[in-house]
């Protein structure tokens, strides 16, 4: 029998040749599980973003948190923009982040660099230098000494300086970098380069997936940050997002009292319902990280395993 | 030499530069060698720097753990360090002998212990189980989906689950409206360890299936053909492809968890303590805090957190060894 005189079935399916057929019971099964799964992640989600664009009679009527949309009301979010904590918590977070991650970017690519030429003066040492940060723990008490020693309380610097470097992007960066061919670096600086623009113009485009993905989990880490800010900032108009929000969820504090209700303009008198304004804060404090989810989440898996692989 | 000829010249061609390159830098004196390359020295300088002020200063700090340390005999912590009195090991003895340290310890392990049977499984079954699904577009949406509360902060996931469980949440407010009493779940100290489990599978189980994706990714799948022409069926499959594909990642994870064995978290157990009370919810992490900062025992609670981070650095050099002697790499490999 030679094989041109068989008839190949159209196949409709990715799954190999030699796989079993699946049983039907089999593919109802991780069906289900997997949208049990994507239902615990989005449910959640879905109720806060619902009840934060709810007026207080939808509510009211629902008797708390509001599962199915029947309106657009954005007061809640016109309330906690117009000034108040959480405008300020808003703004405090979103500098912070910026200049963080600016920061942080900037220092943590130059040392990637400076430490991607194995052979070079001082190569090893130094990256030991770096990597005993993963077996050295400052220990929370010292730290706070220091940065209360340097006078950094009540300073939005006590939340970006202390977490401003981590060896493990460090890492990850370099190995990356490391990965570049050297012919490019030599071509360079054959034609006069030096070491910044080998850098800002080889270097850096060439890299930049893992770039962003690293500059993603350090902003995620600045507007995560929650207990610096407890540790570090007292006064009340410099409190981080994430303050506010364990202040209004978890502390039962209520936003109406916290001088965010104040009168709306152009809404009339009816202030929105203390639960969506909650809401709002809540979904305030989830949206930057959606905002920049869809564009890196490619290059997660790429970033994650090299600094598995080298580190 | 088993090379093809067509590659001969070029290959003994970059040995040769190879050679010539290793000679030169040999040659090079410091003097030479810093005029070449103190820019890269000078790239690695602010991030040195700064790890040393905000790192490696206070890792060197930890020694107020055998100082009565009192901030108040200088201006500064400084000044305050140099003013205090040695003690030796009087925070350590104070410190063993404390019960609320001991019990800390205590609901430390038993959580990593619980963690360890209910969470650590998941991911790679929720890896396996991504991996049995053809349809790219289904594995990209679900695997965007639940990599995302991995970016939450723990005060949006604590908030979150507030939200849903505590007794003013959507649960609680759907069973009254049946008709039921709702249960207590986030206030409860016997269930803690449920709870904390669940918002840790919630924020990072899959998260934690990258690992195990990408190294089912890297199995070859002629394995799975050959298997399946010898009759072996899809569970069998599993068991001796996959599953032994997975070893060394999941041995390597092992090994990091357990030495992360007294590290179960602090915000996450730091917002919860009051809801629950500090019997359920006082791990390492929090008595460290509340004792040092909170009850200012600068130097207990450094000497809390010292005790730690040893413990740490014991239980992985241990743990690496167990993996040796497995025939596994670990995390560093043998010398």
């Amino acid at each position: 029998m030679s094989a041109d005189t068989v008839v190949r079935p159209r196949r409709n399916t990715l799954r190999p040749v030699w796989e079993e057929q699946p049983s039907l019971l089999g593919q109802l099964g991780k069906g289900t599980i997997l949208t049990l799964v994507v239902a615990v992640v989005v449910v959640p989600l879905w109720v806060v973003v619902v009840t934060s664009l709810s007026s207080e009679k939808t509510i009211n009527s629902a008797g708390g948190y509001v599962f199915l949309p029947r309106e657009f009301n954005p007061s809640a979010y016109v309330v906690i923009f117009s000034g108040g904590q959480i405008t300020d918590a808003i703004l405090v977070s979103t500098i912070v982040t910026l200049a963080g991650t600016a920061l942080s970017l900037v220092v943590t690519v130059l040392a990637a660099y400076g430490l991607s030429r194995p052979g070079t003066l001082g190569h090893r040492p130094i990256l030991f230098y770096f990597l005993l940060t993963f077996l050295i723990y400052p220990g929370m008490i010292p730290s706070y000494l220091v940065v209360t020693g340097l006078g950094l309380k009540d300073n939005l610097l006590s939340l970006i300086l202390p977490t401003a470097i981590s060896a493990f992007n460090l890492v990850v960066l370099r190995a990356f970098f490391m990965s570049i061919p050297g012919e490019l670096y030599d071509s360079a600086r054959m034609d006069g380069a030096g070491e910044l623009r080998v850098l800002t113009r080889i270097v850096l485009p060439l890299s930049k997936a893992v770039t962003a993905v690293v500059g993603l989990f350090y902003a995620v880490g600045y507007w995560n940050a929650f207990f610096n800010a407890i540790l570090y900032i007292d006064r009340n108009d410099l409190q981080p997002v994430q303050r506010v929000l364990q202040q209004f969820i978890l502390a039962g504090q209520s936003p109406a009292s916290s001088g965010a209700a104040v009168a709306i303009p152009g809404l009339g008198s009816t202030v929105p319902p203390s639960l969506a304004i909650k809401m709002a804060v809540v979904v305030v404090t989830i949206v930057p990280a959606l905002i920049i989810y869809p564009f890196v989440q490619r290059h997660f898996t790429k970033g994650v395993i090299i600094g598995a692989v080298k580190g | 030499m088993s090379a093809p000829p067509v590659a001969e010249p070029q290959s003994t061609a970059v040995r040769a530069k190879k050679k010539v390159k290793a000679v030169s830098r040999q040659q090079l004196s410091f003097g030479q060698r810093l005029r070449r390359d103190w820019p890269l020295l000078l790239m690695c300088f602010p991030a040195m720097a700064l790890l040393l002020v905000f790192h490696y200063l206070p890792a060197l700090g930890n020694i107020i753990a055998f100082q009565d340390y009192n901030p108040f005999v200088g201006d500064d912590p400084l000044e305050a360090f140099l003013y205090s009195e040695w003690i030796g090991f009087g925070n350590f003895e104070y410190l063993f002998k404390t019960q609320a340290f001991w019990d800390s310890v205590t609901t430390t392990l038993s959580i990593t212990a619980f963690q360890l049977v209910f969470y650590f499984p998941i991911p790679i079954a929720l890896a396996v189980l991504l991996n049995s699904i053809m349809s790219p577009r289904i594995r990209s949406l679900v695997q965007s989906i639940v990599y995302l509360p991995h970016f939450f902060s723990w005060v949006l996931v604590v908030s979150l689950f507030q939200m849903m469980l505590g007794g003013a949440g959507l649960l609680a407010q759907t069973l009254r409206q049946a008709g039921h009493t709702p249960p207590e779940i986030m206030t409860n100290p016997d269930t803690f360890m449920f709870l904390i489990t669940s918002e840790a599978i919630w924020k990072d189980a899959g998260w934690g299936m990258i690992v195990f994706l990408a190294a089912l990714a890297a199995i070859d799948p002629s394995l799975y053909e050959a298997a399946a022409a010898d009759g072996a069926g899809r569970w069998r499959r599993m068991w001796h492809i996959t599953l032994p594909g997975l070893r060394s990642v999941i041995v390597l994870l092992l090994i990091l968890r357990l030495g992360d064995a007294l590290n179960v978290g602090f915000e996450q157990f730091v917002l919860q303590r009051e809801m629950v009370g500090r019997e359920a919810a006082e791990v390492v992490d929090t008595y460290v805090y509340y004792q040092g900062i909170a009850v200012q025992q600068w130097g207990v609670g450094a000497a809390a957190g010292l005790f730690k981070a040893a413990v740490g650095i014991l239980l992985i050099v241990g743990a690496n060894k167990l993996a040796h002697r497995f025939g596994e790499q670990g995390i560093y490999s043998k010398r």
